[in-house]
């Protein structure tokens, strides 16, 4: 049961990234990346970590994406032009861009082979439990990861002024 | 050679209970909506001093009944230019997001049904540790809805109604989900049935121990960007009907356009059964878990919070667009940081 859901949610999630790549429509290539993440929301639950989930969908398939909706809603383009260049002139980036993705790949192909035989985290009721506990992962973010996690609101906060900045119109 | 059960075929009671009520809160959550397209019919006519729908059946109670037999056998139109696949899943998208939202919700004690079940039944569709956040996720799902309906209309008056709809949904979603942190801080839980049962008692033996009371400020704000994403007046700008014809449904008709307007009502239920739960005591009240009424309780607050919704909307008048998203940003989200950082302060000095 457990393995049919993944799948379904594996192959729902794969489908649609690839959809989001090949669609012409910058509206729907929008709606399908919200169902990839709807479907990485399901995988979560599967792994037991509904907090996760939940979060996902609401940053992500929330209030990410609806940012997201609005610039193509503003921009109001039904749909892209087609590429003037010829196919030609798209081959040698593409090969380049093919080359770096394969030996991405292969680096994680050969980690992947590595790491067999080797458990990366416990399946044991009490640390399924410590995922899925709110309560737990506040004090986690508040302890052990002060620092990443008061970094990372930096970040953002730099982000959103350099925003503001580029967008203020000097008098 | 043993007789064969249904349990043999993983087919038991509770299972069958289950499924009930599951089919029973949808079929409320429909008939809720076409209750509350009568009550607001009725309740705005004698605001207005007039009488309201009373020619098909007992007080106009039928008349929803009527009017959806009437959209039924309407045409379905949808313009040329419209995006075929998205215009026809906008609708869907809205009311499903409106059902899922409700199946966190409790509405009542355990119940044995008078001893039919072997098993006490809880009721509520399911129970989610995190069902707060469920609810907030899937509320701010149903967005999606009007922003494609909008769009996909391929007409400007919808997408002006797609588009202030995203950007009032973005602001008052913060102070919504900072209103449900407080009270979540207050209780210690996000399960919406451990948010009710920590409400349960009495302070000097007469005012219950209701979340109102200790959060005000907090109700207020809920229940202000409760009306916000529901669209309703004061609020209804992605609909506003001088401006926009009709907002992002302008294109709809038929059913279509009837799904809208079901899943509006039922988001009014959900917004108001969630703030049962979470500041009313949701099903509790006096004698409710002796004789099992909690459902009676929780219905009837639930109904007051919605005539609440209607008498809002026929005694306000809209804001300005400038003036919702200067009340949202700047005085709705400071208020609700404030009292989130007061209720944090208090739940930490008393312990």
């Amino acid at each position: 049961m457990e393995l049919f859901a993944f799948y379904v949610f594996a192959g729902i999630a794969v489908l649609a990234s690839l959809g989001v790549v090949s669609s012409k429509v910058p509206m729907h290539s929008v709606m399908l990346l919200i169902v990839s993440f709807g479907a990485l929301a399901g995988l979560y639950v599967l792994l037991d970590a509904p907090f996760t989930a939940v979060t996902q969908i609401i940053v992500y398939a929330g209030a990410i994406m609806v940012l997201f909706l609005f610039v193509v809603m503003l921009l109001n383009q039904h749909k892209e032009d087609d590429p003037e260049v010829v196919p030609a002139s798209v081959l040698k980036p593409g090969l380049r861009a093919g080359v770096l993705l394969s030996i991405m790949l292969a680096i994680e192909v050969a980690w992947g082979l590595s790491q067999l035989g080797v458990r990366p985290f416990s399946t044991e009721p009490g640390a399924v439990s410590s995922i899925s506990s709110v309560a737990r992962i506040g004090t986690a973010l508040f302890t052990t990861h002060t620092f990443a996690f008061e970094v990372t609101s930096v970040l953002i906060l730099v982000s959103m002024v350099g925003a503001v900045v580029i967008a203020r119109r000097e008098p | 050679m043993s007789q064969l059960t249904l349990a043999d075929f993983g087919i038991t009671q509770v299972l069958i209970a289950r499924l009930v009520l599951i089919f029973v809160i949808f079929q409320a959550l429909v008939l809720t909506s076409a209750f509350m397209v009568w009550m607001e019919r009725k309740v705005c006519a004698y605001i207005q001093d007039r009488e309201g729908p009373n020619r098909v059946g007992p007080a106009g109670l039928l008349q929803p009944f009527a009017d959806v037999s009437k959209l039924v056998f309407k045409e379905d139109l949808r313009p040329k230019a419209a995006d075929a696949f998205l215009f026809a899943i906008a609708p869907i998208i809205s009311t499903a997001t409106a059902f899922a939202a409700f199946s966190v919700v409790p509405f009542g004690g355990e119940t044995t049904l008078f001893g039919l079940l072997d098993q006490p039944l809880r009721l509520e569709a399911t129970d989610v540790n995190v069902a707060v956040l469920v609810i907030f996720a899937v509320a701010s799902m149903g967005v999606y809805g009007i922003v494609l309906a909008g769009w996909s209309s391929n007409s400007k008056y919808s997408l002006l109604g797609g588009l202030r709809s995203s950007a009032q949904m973005i602001s008052y979603e913060l102070s919504y989900g900072l209103a449900l942190a407080s009270v979540i801080m207050l209780a210690g839980s996000m399960s919406l049935r451990e948010v009710v049962t920590n409400q349960a008692g009495y302070w000097w033996g007469v005012v219950p121990k209701w979340y109102v009371f200790l959060q005000p400020l907090g109700f207020f704000i809920y229940m202000t960007a409760g009306v916000a994403e529901t669209n309703r007046a004061p609020f209804d700008f992605p609909e506003a009907e001088q401006e926009l014809v009709a907002g992002y449904h302008t294109e709809y008709s038929s059913m279509s356009f009837a799904l809208f307007f079901m899943a509006e009502y039922i988001n009014m239920v959900t917004v108001s059964a969630v703030a049962t739960s979470l500041y009313l005591g949701g099903w509790l009240g006096p004698f409710s878990e002796r004789f099992g009424v909690g459902w009676i309780y929780f219905i009837a607050k639930v109904l007051l919070l919605l005539f609440f919704y209607v008498w809002m909307r026929w005694t306000l008048p809209r804001y300005r667009y400038d003036q919702l998203m200067e009340f949202g940003w700047k005085w709705l989200l400071p208020m609700a940081v404030l009292n989130l950082i007061a209720t944090a302060a208090l739940v930490i000095w008393l312990g």
